[in-house]
């Protein structure tokens, strides 16, 4: 009989075997854990939980959670075959959050990011009020700090327990994505097993780059429900990760052992400008009164305004030097009336 | 806004019988398209077709029209009237390029300075395998970002089905009406009644607990307003209703166009940004455990299996079983 050690770390489940569904092999928990949750023999990409996902990708003890306390409603007294609050603290007890995803700031290869995390174990990583509302607020700490925003998203789609208020959270987590584009900060989405639905129907899709995770599930509709709708057998590996690059609806498919050297990669490629330079100080004014010429007057310092006699936006002092100094002031108010 | 509104028993029989019978009539086959009531309404109209990349998707028609002599951009969804339409239409289902004819529409009505007026009447976007190719979660996703940034007014009015995604893909308003029938969920009831109960046969329990009815969303803080139907429904006098729906367009364009540029960005981002129900309880960000220092450093020494080298995550949020159960729609 072997000596216990007396702070085993973890009883249970980690001293189980669990079987790969793709090459059936029976794989050691603690072996999966210790190996990205890869399986050994065919490079099976598991499941991973919000947890193990922060501790793959960013810099040990750069992660700083945000936004912990908030907690789920049940705003429309839903109940299937059990109330939603019931279903809510089962999922509270079973996985140690609040809800579905975890948020806050962290480095990657010493790069500060806001970093969001699903967790699929909570109701599937479902997207309700709560969920919407880190999303939201990553992204507006992302566009406050300047810094790169980066989901990880893990998700069966809109939460149905809330309703129409789950479908609104498409509209709220991609509006602050609008922001970021004009202020010039980039998002990166990462799609592991499984993104689909509601998820995928909003932020996931519109990452100014998409990346994903080899073999992971991702699309619009549930496959069975496609396959009922046209009555017909779906092509080989239908709303794979593969499938979606073959498509050119992702940039690119790396495996979870390049993911984190992928991710500081693309940071350092695509750097957040010096907040004066950010596009949006350049195309600020191109909405005017009469169209893109005013910017055009602008960054010739009104010379073309007073040659062709058309006066720029009332609102906004054309600039009168070659875009530096002076011109400061009017970018950035002019950044701020465009939300 | 972490308000919530007061929740009432969803399966009560009556809230049953009301939420149901919301989703019949918008779904019944005489019920007014958007087509039908365009003519009512406006004086003049043009569709415009096709998205310029694949194809031009009769599920969603769109184009200019004038109110009142004002120049509006219109786009909706669109059903057929009887078989051989609703084939060509797909039953009012679009495929992404329906969506990208939509962005093409209104970043035409952004560029003009033209007020946009969306009709959603949608069982949901088409899920077939040609629609998953084409990028639909894309289409939808993109959509949804243009609507947000828009710099023209948007009124959107629900006037049969909004199904889900592929409704609020051209649903993203500043003022969102809805006929007195109209519904709108997160997913079909039937589909949930097949997720959630796992049975074809609760679709209608699936409706009230969605509370997917018109004066529900109004509840909810989803619609704005609703807009009454004649007698037992908009089918039963197409034009009342137009003239009805008409009404109510002039006023809230008249609203909203007294609104600058940036207050209505502002007052859209805040819109929106308010949506959901959730409580914002004191408790600190979860720290990443700190390794017990005794068993740490014996472990250490001892260079025993399990002794974590620094704090992870992983022993805060640790995997186990997934839950395949309870995914979302």
């Amino acid at each position: 009989m072997p000596i216990k050690f007396p702070f085993s770390r973890r009883a249970g489940p980690s001293d189980a075997w669990t079987k790969c569904p793709r090459c059936e092999a029976q794989v050691f928990n603690r072996q999966l854990e210790r190996n990205l949750r890869l399986c050994p023999s065919c490079g099976h990409h598991f499941r991973m939980s919000a947890g193990e996902r922060i501790d793959m990708l960013v810099d040990p003890g750069s992660f700083e959670e945000r936004d912990h306390g908030l907690e789920a409603l049940d705003p429309l007294g839903f109940v299937d075959d059990r109330p939603y609050p019931d279903r809510l603290e089962a999922a509270r007890i079973k996985t140690g959050l609040r809800d579905a995803l975890v948020w806050g700031i962290g480095r990657i290869e010493h790069q500060r990011v806001a970093l969001a995390i699903f967790d699929f174990r909570f109701m599937g990583g479902s997207m309700g009020s709560v969920v919407g509302e880190k999303l939201a607020r990553c992204f507006e700490a992302a566009l406050i700090e300047r810094i790169p925003a980066i989901v990880v998203s893990a998700s069966g789609g809109a939460r149905m327990q809330e309703g129409t208020l789950s479908l609104m959270q498409l509209a709220k987590t991609t509006a602050p994505l609008v922001r970021l584009d004009h202020a010039g900060v980039p998002f990166i989405a990462v799609l592991t097993d499984p993104t689909t639905g509601g998820v995928l129907a909003s932020f996931a899709s519109v990452g100014d780059v998409v990346l994903a995770e080899p073999g992971a599930l991702i699309g619009f509709a549930g496959a069975r429900v496609a396959s009922d709708t046209v009555g017909e057998e779906l092509p080989e590996g239908f709303q794979t990760a593969e499938f979606l690059l073959a498509h050119g609806l992702v940039d690119a498919v790396v495996p979870r052992g390049e993911l984190r050297a992928t991710l500081g990669r693309l940071l350092r490629l695509l750097p957040v400008p010096a907040a004066d330079d950010s596009p949006s100080a350049a195309g600020e004014h191109a909405r005017g009164p009469i169209g893109t010429l005013s910017t055009l007057a602008e960054r010739l310092g009104g010379a073309v305004s007073e040659s062709i006699g058309i006066d720029v936006d009332p609102g906004v002092p054309p600039a009168r030097d070659n875009g530096d100094g002076a011109s400061r002031g009017s970018v950035t108010s002019g950044r701020e009336r465009r939300p | 806004m972490t308000e919530t509104p007061v929740a009432t028993p969803a399966r009560d029989a009556e809230a049953i019988e009301a939420a149901w019978h919301s989703v019949q009539v918008a779904r019944h086959p005489q019920r007014p398209r958007m087509l039908d009531l365009v003519p009512l309404i406006f004086e003049d109209f043009m569709e415009l077709h096709g998205d310029r990349a694949f194809g031009d998707d009769p599920a969603i028609v769109g184009g200019p029209a004038l109110l009142d002599g004002r120049a509006v951009m219109l786009v909706g969804h669109q059903k057929g009237t009887d078989t051989d339409s609703n084939i060509r239409r797909n039953f009012g289902s679009p495929h992404p390029e329906g969506f990208r004819k939509a962005q093409r529409l209104m970043q035409l009505a952004d560029k003009l300075g033209m007020p946009i007026i969306t009709f959603l009447d949608t069982a949901g976007a088409f899920p077939g395998p040609a629609a998953e190719e084409r990028g639909q979660a894309e289409a939808i996703a993109s959509s949804v970002k243009l609507m947000t940034g828009l710099q023209v007014p948007i009124v959107v009015i629900v006037l049969g089905e909004g199904g889900s995604g592929g409704a609020l893909a051209i649903g993203v308003g500043d003022v969102v009406l809805a006929l007195e029938n109209a519904v709108y969920s997160v997913i079909s009831p039937e589909g949930a009644s097949s997720i959630l109960w796992r049975s074809r046969d609760e679709a209608r329990t699936a409706a009230a607990a969605m509370r997917m009815t018109a004066a529900d969303q109004v509840d909810l803080g989803i619609v704005d307003e609703v807009i009454a139907e004649p007698g037992e429904g908009a089918h039963t006098d197409p034009a009342a209703t137009a003239r009805t729906i008409a009404g109510a367009l002039r006023t809230t364009l008249r609203a909203l166009a007294a609104r600058d540029t940036t207050d209505l960005l502002a007052t859209r981002y805040a819109r929106l940004r308010g949506m959901g129900a959730f409580l914002e309880t004191g408790a600190s960000g979860a720290r990443a455990p700190e390794a017990p220092s005794l068993r740490h450093r014996i472990g250490r020494i001892l260079r025993l299996q399990g002794v974590p080298r620094r704090p992870r995550w992983s022993d805060v949020w640790p995997s186990g079983d997934d839950d395949e159960t309870e995914g979302g729609a």
